[in-house]
């Protein structure tokens, strides 16, 4: 490693025995969104460079152009000196440059032999040469240090040595550059601990390795140089030696954007919502996601639980709406047990629910606008048998107007509205029947900066009116906004809870983010 | 008011030309059926007859109450295979009903009013639905499966209780007082034969039931989006349940229909007919994937494919080509579906 210098931003003229390969004012825009703006990104050779910033900050989008997965709107690629086009993922790894996903993109019925060489099968006479194939994954595996035989089914192996697996298959076509979008986040604290050794392996053959990591202090103990990116822009770079954990969050999360304040000047009523020793189970079938959780929500109340992925919030909240089983525990709404109804009965009695994935859970595509918004409380224009189409459209425009959705009209199709506006529909729908308590998992994901503030904004003002609302989020920022209290929750519980003295450090200390436990 | 003139609508202002694109797009089935009509009139005089269009008619009356009953299930995202077995299953079932049911343990033979067997009728044909729809809802077989197995299980059971024959007395006994079911097939109401009422009644019943009612909008939304449909308080379970039971026994009143047409019932009857009713919802622009269809399109697909085969009958085409021609039909429907909704339907 050459001696530590303060400014490691990339020059016009990447040093080429450092630097491996190099961005240079590479921009990428989906539509009006514009996800990278003009980045500079130097990935140093046989080092760990470790790739910081908040969802949405254009991580995953880097690391999709870097790879091939995706190419860039504007600027250039340099590998070892020289520009260069990918024109797929195929083209990244014959120059040497694999990613791992995020997501594991194994095929779960198939064996590792079989994973490791899909696509690339190795050809002997009469077909495909699975001794070779087999010699070969048995050698990845002693590299890796793994005990696993390669005729297992991928789909009977822990998460971790999927994990390995992964890696085995980027190293079998002689990656040069390694790309790893979060690979400890499904790992164990010992498969961690196996994954750094492999890392240092690989960086002791020269191996390149990019990675990306929500958990900041696992990233600091293996990384050699930190570069911060924030809502598409590098806003920092440095060695190592040089940065720490409050050096990396002050420039992730930046200056505050205004998403307004807690709504004050008013009383919180009585416990509108409570959670009582409330358990769920987690997806895997094994375990729970939600822990023996309490929680008491007041009418008027704003609640933000942050927490990294994983740590229980959607199982709480899907669980609390009724789209999963309580293992154990009570849901209360205004005092009463709620456990026993159905989603229909609990939106009926006051509680709803915003789902995070608002495109698998929140819309229906092949409906208008109007009839999105209304979905959730046709009951409220039924009269007799029939909707009644005045009382509807007066619903559908208080709606449009309430919310605030920029739309053509009702009748536009749902597709026509940016990811900003259906958000709005969704809550819009939901809000039209007329909760006392309102869940919202995640309820900024994926929308612009403005949508977000006018999102928060809507709902202060129900707050106000004595609505309870609990939102979710990931990102710092917006547990600093409109909520009375923050809750940080942790492998299912609560691990902390604020209601003054807040600071971004502490919220994310407490989620398990950093070195204090 | 449809989700298809909505949509229409919505699209509307992007330019004159793309106007007439759309339009024919949307109202393909409908321009197809008056090509199909002017056509074969220029080829053969005899089609075009107030007395061959009735026939015609009382032929899409069969499939269009079948399709019509299709078309609910195909909006929540399912298929029914079973409904020709099911038109056969109770039109055996009403032909032995009308036989008279011996009561053993009392001595006596029980011969119901015809109102009666069309109730009994009606029952098993929403009987057959409730196992379908509690297999796809409840026990989560896929509706293909599902209902291919209850398209075998009724046609054994329709062959079982005839052993295999037909009932060829299906007029009773003024005696008995349950005389009057060829009124059905047979009788005219000015001159329009009463399966054509039939079938205007359930399609204006189904129609107001999806543009209209609250379950209308259950449907719509649970073959666009369970998921989401179920979040917003749809009862997704129970409307799958029944669209299954509608669609059985719309299936049961068109066994009715032909076995009076008929004026006998057997085990064979309607058999593939269920594919002639998927033909029909298909062309009639409803989406396979759910969500997306209107009783008028499904209706128009019924006849154009039933006036399109009788045509070729008359103009003396080879019943192999009919075959052909509406195969052909059936996939340049499909295609026009996917360009229609391609790229905003939801990505699977």
């Amino acid at each position: 490693m050459k001696a530590p210098v303060t400014d490691e931003t990339p020059t016009d003229r990447p040093d080429l025995g450092e630097v491996v390969l190099a961005a240079r004012n590479v921009a990428k825009s989906f539509g009006a969104v514009h996800a990278l703006k003009g980045v500079n990104f130097d990935v140093h050779r046989g080092q760990v460079t470790t790739l910081f910033g908040e969802n949405g900050a254009g991580k995953s989008t880097l690391m999709k152009i870097l790879s091939g997965v995706q190419r860039p709107s504007s600027g250039a690629l340099i590998l070892d000196g020289q520009p260069i086009e990918l024109h797929s993922t195929v083209d990244a790894q014959n120059r040497g440059i694999s990613i791992i996903h995020q997501e594991l993109s194994l095929a779960p019925n198939m064996n590792v032999r079989d994973n490791i060489f899909l696509g690339r099968e190795i050809m002997g006479r009469g077909g495909v040469d699975y001794a070779e194939e087999e010699r070969r994954t048995r050698a990845l595996m002693r590299e890796l240090e793994e005990d696993i035989d390669p005729l297992t089914p991928v789909e009977d192996l822990r998460l971790g040595q999927q994990q390995v697996v992964e890696i085995a298959r980027a190293l079998s076509v002689n990656s040069r550059i390694l790309i790893m979008d979060e690979p400890t986040s499904a790992l164990s604290a010992s498969e961690v601990e196996v994954l750094f050794k492999v890392i240092r392996d690989l960086k002791a053959r020269g191996v390149s390795i990019v990675y990306i990591s929500h958990h900041l202090e696992e990233a600091l103990t293996i990384t050699d140089h930190a570069v911060v990116l924030r809502d598409g822009n590098m806003t920092a770079y440095a060695p190592r030696a040089e940065i720490d954990l409050e050096w990396i969050v002050r420039n992730m999360v930046g200056e505050n954007f205004d998403l307004g304040s807690p709504p004050t000047g008013y009383d919180m009523g009585v416990p509108a919502l409570e959670l009582r020793g409330l358990s769920v189970g987690a997806a895997s079938g094994s375990g729970v996601a939600v822990d023996r959780l309490d929680l008491t929500v007041r009418a008027g109340e704003i609640v933000c639980i942050y927490g990294l992925m994983g740590a229980g919030r959607t199982e709480m909240m899907e669980c609390a709406a009724g789209r999963l089983p309580a293992l154990e525990g009570q849901v209360l709404l205004h005092g009463q047990d709620v456990g026993h109804m159905t989603i229909a009965q609990r939106i009926a009695a006051g509680l709803v629910l915003v789902p995070e994935d608002r495109q698998r859970d929140g819309l229906v595509q092949t409906m208008t606008v109007g009839r999105n918004l209304s979905l959730a409380s046709i009951g409220n224009f039924t009269r007799g048998l029939f909707t009644n189409r005045s009382d509807e459209a007066a619903i559908i425009d208080r709606s449009i107007r309430e919310v605030t959705v920029k739309t053509d009209g009702p009748d536009a199709p749902i597709g026509s509205l940016s990811g900003g506006n259906q958000q709005k529909v969704v809550i819009g729908k939901m809000l039209a029947t007329k909760p006392s308590v309102v869940l919202l998992d995640e309820p900024s994901r994926g929308i612009d900066i403005g949508a977000k503030a006018e999102v928060f904004r809507i709902l202060a003002e129900h707050a106000r009116d004595g609505m309870a609302v609990v939102y979710t989020t990931s990102e710092v920022n917006e547990c600093l906004s409109i909520a009375h209290r923050v809750i940080v929750m942790r492998r299912g519980r609560i691990s902390a809870e604020f209601t003054q003295d807040l600071t971004k450090e502490a919220i994310m200390a407490a989620s398990g983010e950093s070195l204090v436990a | 008011m449809s989700d298809g003139t909505n949509t229409a609508a919505a699209k509307g202002n992007g330019g004159r030309d793309l106007n007439i694109v759309h339009l024919l797009l949307e109202g393909r089935a409908f321009f197809a059926l008056i090509a199909i009509i002017i056509i074969f009139s220029l080829l053969s005089p005899n089609y075009l007859s107030v007395a061959n269009f009735l026939t015609m008619t009382s032929q899409v009356a069969i499939f269009g109450l079948l399709a019509t009953g299709m078309l609910l299930v195909i909006l929540s995202g399912g298929i029914d295979l079973s409904v020709g077995s099911t038109l056969a299953l109770c039109g055996v079932f009403a032909g032995f009903l009308m036989q008279g049911v011996e009561l053993t343990a009392l001595g006596v033979i029980l011969y119901l009013p015809v109102w009666a067997v069309v109730v009994c009728t009606l029952a098993m044909g929403a009987l057959v639905g409730i196992v379908n729809g509690v297999l796809v809802a409840f026990l989560k077989v896929p509706a293909f499966v599902a209902t291919l197995g209850t398209l075998y299980v009724a046609r054994g059971l329709a062959l079982l209780m005839t052993n295999g024959l037909t009932f060829n007395n299906l007029s009773g006994d003024p005696s008995f007082g349950n005389t009057g079911f060829e009124w059905l097939g047979f009788n005219r109401l000015w001159g329009v034969p009463i399966s054509i009422f039939v079938l205007a009644a359930t399609a204006i019943a189904v129609h107001l039931l999806l543009s209209r009612a609250p379950f209308g909008r259950w449907l719509y939304s649970t073959g666009g989006n369970a998921r989401a449909a179920e979040l917003s308080g749809v009862p997704v379970k129970t409307v799958q349940v029944w669209v299954y039971v509608l669609s059985g026994m719309c299936a049961a009143i068109a066994g009715l229909v032909l076995s009076s047409q008929l004026t006998s019932a057997g085990p064979t009857a309607g058999t593939t007919y269920e594919l002639t009713a998927i033909a029909a919802v298909v062309v009639g622009g409803a989406s396979l994937m759910g969500g997306r269809g209107t009783v008028q399109g499904t209706l128009l697909g019924a006849f154009v494919i039933v006036y399109l085969g009788a045509g070729l009958v008359i103009v003396g085409v080879s019943s192999y080509w009919q075959t052909v021609f509406t195969g052909a039909v059936i996939v340049l429907a499909v295609m026009l579906n996917s360009i229609q909704y391609g790229g905003k339907g939801r990505k699977t």
